[in-house]
């Protein structure tokens, strides 16, 4: 694993072991156990750190969606069609420090291009912090109207401006994270369950299983991925509910991503299976189930694990990809790429450039699982010596 | 070496054939075809037709299409061949009037894409694993990963909104105005190949990046190794020091790379090329799907396919060509 490179991992072994020592106060690190040598290693990747934190923040916010969005994403207002994203004013008009507030929004018709053009107006709104707005079942139990923050009636808070129904972009793209996030994290565990039978057997079994696991592989990998999705993904019928388009979509995700996963777990699983130990536990009359259980599953979790993370984010691509293409996810499901099939025409673009707020959320998720996905495999193996 | 190729070629047959299976079962796989569209067309357009069953039979006679799956497959497959690949009922041609130009643009773009993501990789990693840890190697992991996290669509979107505010007008198309139509020439291609770069950098970026990973780690770990000081020692310029030792062993894992590579970036070019709208197979394979024009379709996923695993069977024999040590294994 000598290929692995990320920047702000350029902390050598010396200091890993310093650290190491301080932490341990002179304690060997030789007596620490695996899973505390893990930690250790990924806690030194500290950009990886923060991507973890920052992705359990993200998934938090898609749980609370609701909480955290300032409107119900099922409204719409034609009184506010395209409008910037508003201004926080944090000081007075005399200019000392204030709470932060907003301003109303007037409508005014250019008779020329005939279309409406939004300017503040004079009436201050403070931005009113677990305000009361529309009600929604927080996890879907408990009735409530509380929100994160929101403004009195009468002025409109669109932290990333709002679409072509006047609808605030901020709380899309917040319900939005729900499915986006899911797609990827649900996809990897099918892929995951796929990868890791299919792999374990051709690595446990070897011989023609393993060449022909191997061949349908091959031939999975050199199909053109998004022309294969595109064949699938067209082929869901338009009248299905959404809620079946979102599993089927999972399901084709993941068909072709276990591919990725069953050649580690194949690898692995032959390497472990030449260890010294797992010959011993065959001589002594092991069974299959047993040599499994106990020793090639805790051996090779980890990198299973730092695996799949590292293919959430082709997950979550290839999904908002489809879902802009009008061949995913289709409207009323709010995904970040159905979010994006706004800005398919170049003119929306150049005039409301602020439709294109949710690429930046996938382009960060995306980072975060990357950086992650190194940590993780940097520290799945705690043993290796890092280059 | 020429038995290491035919075996190579043999071997890819199989999965040729397995892949023609798999794009015709999946062009079928939409409930109702085209025949269903067309009839219920014929219907709106004319009342008077009550023998729907008649209708159907002629129209399938007319498109020489069965309700058997296989024999449409096989009479598909068996024109392979002479080059004969079924009619496009969309298009009221033949398939193999309408593929050429779009997978040959196809094959520009993903051609050049490769040369370009090769040579950036190739250099940049070399600069990047001599001073490692410096502001230039910061920038290029930084941009790398940057790549790699933006979508190819997004970066399409991206580009064509920052042409349209830096020049005026949004970058889209393949061609200049006068070349769209006119019959391929050497200007044709030179005009091409000055509106190719964007669709180029936005497909290459994510390969570019993690190609020039590949290579700055193969060339960090071969850097440290005795003979490359022993080189230095025999007092040979770096340039040589560098360029005739630890390069000759990080290009190994470069070009194996090449392989997977093909199928993302001809993946990615499909995608660009709906975004950026250029004529090359991606939005005719979309709007092929769309229609359930089952011919076109299928021709198309098993061309890029067949396109694919020859840019495998290149990369294998380029791989071969370079290591010894695979093409005697």
């Amino acid at each position: 694993m000598t290929t692995t490179y990320t920047p702000g991992q350029s902390s050598s072994e010396e200091e890993l072991e310093k650290s190491l020592e301080a932490q341990d106060q002179g304690n060997d690190i030789f007596y620490a156990s695996k899973k505390r040598l893990m930690w250790l290693r990924f806690k030194q990747h500290k950009v990886a750190l923060f991507s973890g934190i920052m992705i359990i923040f993200f998934y938090l916010v898609a749980l609370f969606a609701n909480f955290v969005s300032v409107q119900d994403i099922n409204s719409f207002n034609a009184k506010y069609k395209y409008v910037a994203p508003t201004d926080i004013h944090w000081t007075d008009p005399d200019g000392s420090f204030t709470r932060p507030y907003i301003k109303n929004i007037t409508r005014k018709l250019n008779m020329e291009t005939l279309e409406y053009e939004y300017t503040a107006g004079d009436e201050m709104y403070p931005i009113k912090f677990l305000h009361r707005g529309y009600s929604y079942k927080l996890l879907g139990l408990v009735e409530t109207d509380l929100h994160l923050m929101g403004v009195d009636d009468g002025a409109a808070l669109f932290l990333m401006g709002s679409d072509k129904l006047g609808r605030d972009i901020f709380s899309k793209v917040v319900h939005g994270a729900r499915i986006s996030l899911s797609i990827g994290l649900i996809g990897v565990f099918l892929s995951l369950v796929f990868g890791a039978i299919l792999g374990g057997i051709s690595g446990f079994y070897g011989g023609r299983t393993d060449t022909l696991i191997q061949r349908l592989i091959e031939v999975l990998m050199s199909f053109p991925s998004i022309p294969l999705w595109m064949a699938l993904a067209a082929s869901l019928p338009p009248h299905w509910s959404p809620l079946i388009v979102y599993f089927m979509i999972t399901l084709i995700l993941s068909l072709i991503g276990w591919t990725g996963i069953a050649r580690v777990v194949r690898g692995i699983v032959m390497r472990l299976k030449e260890e010294k130990y797992t010959e011993a536990a065959l001589l002594s009359g092991a069974g299959n189930f047993y040599i499994i259980r106990k020793h090639l599953l805790p051996g090779s979790t980890s990198f299973v694990i730092a695996h799949a993370t590292l293919s959430i984010p082709a997950m979550i691509i290839a999904e908002t990809s489809l879902s802009f293409l009008g061949i995913g996810l289709r409207p009323p499901v709010v995904s970040w790429g159905v979010l994006l099939q706004e800005a398919q025409s170049i003119t929306v673009i150049a005039n409301y450039p602020w439709v294109l707020y949710p690429a930046f959320f996938v382009i960060a998720t995306v980072l975060f699982f990357n950086f992650l996905g190194d940590g993780l495999r940097d520290a799945a193996d705690p043993y290796m010596n890092r280059a | 070496m020429l038995l290491y190729i035919l075996r190579r070629c043999l071997i890819s047959i199989p999965t040729l054939i397995i892949i023609s299976i798999i794009s015709f079962i999946l062009i079928q796989l939409p409930p109702g075809d085209f025949v269903d569209a067309y009839i219920s067309e014929r219907l709106i357009i004319d009342g008077s037709i009550t023998d729907v069953d008649a209708l159907r039979a002629s129209i399938q006679a007319e498109l020489d299409i069965s309700d058997n799956m296989a024999v449409n497959y096989f009479k598909w497959i068996s024109g392979f061949p002479s080059g004969d690949f079924g009619y496009s009922f969309q298009h009221q041609k033949p398939v193999s009037d309408l593929i050429w130009g779009k997978l040959g643009l196809t094959f520009l773009i993903t051609f050049v894409t490769l040369i370009f993501t090769l040579t950036t990789a190739f250099f940049t990693g070399i600069l990047s694993a001599m001073k490692p840890y410096t502001l230039f190697d910061y920038v290029v992991s930084f941009l790398g990963f940057l790549g790699l996290a933006i979508p190819n669509f997004l970066l399409a979107l991206l580009l064509m909104y920052l042409s349209l505010n830096w020049f005026g007008s949004p970058f889209s198309g393949l061609f200049s105005p006068e070349y769209i139509n006119a019959p391929w020439s050497m200007d044709k291609l030179y005009d091409a190949l000055k509106h190719i770069w964007i669709p180029v950098i936005v497909v290459g970026t994510a390969g570019t990046a993690s190609q020039i990973r590949i290579m700055r780690a193969t060339m960090m770990d071969e850097l440290h190794k005795p003979y490359v000081d022993t080189a230095r020692s025999k007092g040979l310029p770096t340039y040589k020091v560098i360029l005739k030792y630890p390069v000759r062993h990080a290009i190994t894992p470069l070009a194996s790379t090449i392989g997977w590579q093909l199928p993302e970036l001809v993946s990615g070019s499909a995608i660009v090329a709906i975004v950026l709208s250029l004529p090359t197979t991606g939005p005719y394979l979309l709007e092929a799907l769309r229609g359930q024009d089952m011919y076109l379709a299928g021709t198309f996923l098993m061309m890029l396919a067949i396109l694919t695993i020859i840019g495998t069977l290149l990369s294998d024999i380029i791989l071969a060509l370079l290591d010894p040590r695979i093409r005697l294994s």
